[in-house]
């Protein structure tokens, strides 16, 4: 096994040019699961956990190499939020946010925040920069538009940022556990609201419906509340696995939709 | 492949094969095994360490990752003396098979080394990620509650 332990992002994507087979490993948190079960056995690793390149966050930006442990607070309510549901503290001091974005399994916490918000994912090559939306980014269950000689360098949030964001997940107990249902609502005081669901669908699923329904409502009552729920519950689509079923995680999504919503507009 | 690292204040080698994580090289390269291994997926914290000042999970490290970096295993927590959680584990009676033990150690002394005066509730929330198979939360928990007490 050769490791590449690459100084600056010329050299980072310089490896993945000359090795576009190599393995990424930024928190270790679902690689080294992988590797220590035998599943895997890499023979190129490039190592980006010192790569200072993609440390920075600012209100627009988050560097892919930023734990969670740092994006416990910060601007924003919803990230800081998810980001305190992650694991344990020493998950959320190792695994990154780029690595959540990279992995994308369908429980990655970050991905409904990153979806409701329209965000986009910078990626980096030797060949230039580019950026995807979120929905042409995550493309199925741990399958990305990230071609293998790019790395993933930021999540790019847009100018428009909302008024009110929340975000919270159903899990089993409230520690290292891989959501059931995920959540993440946007408000902004004109009325206009996004809602994003994780782990009820391949890839986060954005309610457009609900969200067309409840934008209409200055000042929803409980039936709006009421119809927006049905409407989440509606447009998820839900399996069935060994941590809860797919009618629960339906119903479980609009409830958690509309309660993330009263937040929004209680505050 | 060569890694060379710091472990608690030293100047440590060794020669990986591999992808093998931190925690094989502690115990099975450095002969350092008071970090144990148990789930080997980040669930349990008995591998609990000080990777750069931060607590982490040495089984999900990979140990060439660790090249130049600092190391604290509960083997340097204490000096002489005991560190006093381990006093404090041993007073309230915290440990029972002791296998989780090295993890809560090392947990509860990076907690208290950021925030000397926590909360029951932060202690909850900062050992959430070290499991005890004995089940024995209560009496950790009433170790550590008296230790933060009695400063």
């Amino acid at each position: 096994m050769e490791v590449i332990h690459p100084v600056d992002l010329d050299e980072a994507v310089g490896a993945l040019a000359a090795y576009p087979e190599a393995t990424l490993l930024a928190g270790g948190t679902d690689l080294m699961v992988e590797v220590n079960f035998d599943l895997i056995r890499p023979d190129v690793v490039v190592a980006l956990r010192r790569l200072d390149d993609i440390q920075d966050v600012s209100r627009r930006r988050i560097g892919a190499g930023v734990t969670f442990r740092r994006l416990e607070s910060g601007d924003h309510n919803a990230l800081a939020q998810l980001a305190r549901t992650i694991g344990s503290p020493q998950i959320r001091a190792a695994g990154t946010i780029g690595g959540n974005i990279g992995t994308a399994s369908p429980a990655g916490d970050s991905l409904p925040f990153l979806a409701a918000l329209d965000a986009e994912i910078e990626l980096h090559s030797t060949s230039g920069t580019r950026r995807v939306r979120w929905d042409d980014f995550f493309t199925g269950v741990k399958r990305t538009a990230r071609r293998p000689d790019e790395l993933i360098t930021a999540a790019v949030l847009p100018e428009d940022l909302p008024d009110f964001q929340e975000f919270a997940k159903i899990g089993q107990r409230s520690a290292m556990v891989i959501s059931i249902v995920s959540a993440c609502v946007l408000r902004w005081r004109d009325g206009r609201t996004r809602v994003a669901l994780g782990s009820v669908g391949p890839t986060p699923i954005r309610a457009r419906r609900a969200e067309a329904m409840v934008s209409d409502e200055t000042d929803p009552g409980p039936a709006a509340l009421e119809e927006f729920a049905r409407l989440v519950s509606q447009e998820v689509s839900p399996i069935t696995d060994h941590r809860g079923t797919g009618e629960y995680r339906r119903h479980a999504s609009g409830v958690l939709a509309r309660r993330l919503l009263e937040r929004c507009l209680s505050s | 492949m060569r890694v060379q690292l710091t472990v608690n204040g030293e100047a440590r080698a060794c020669d990986t094969k591999g992808s093998e994580s931190l925690l094989f090289a502690l115990r099975d390269y450095l002969h350092l095994t008071g970090s144990k291994g148990a789930c080997e997926q980040g669930e349990c914290g008995s591998c609990s360490v000080l990777l750069d000042g931060e607590l982490v999970c040495a089984c999900l490290v990979m140990a060439v990752d660790a090249h130049g970096s600092e190391v604290v295993t509960v083997e340097g927590l204490g000096g002489p003396e005991l560190h006093p959680v381990q006093k404090a584990l041993i007073d309230a009676g915290g440990v029972q098979c002791g296998f989780c033990t090295p993890g809560f150690v090392v947990a509860a002394a990076a907690l208290l080394d950021e925030n000397p005066a926590p909360s029951s509730d932060e202690m909850r929330e900062a050992l959430a990620g070290n499991i005890c198979r004995c089940t024995g939360y209560g009496a950790i928990l009433r170790g550590l509650e008296t230790l933060v007490e009695g400063r």
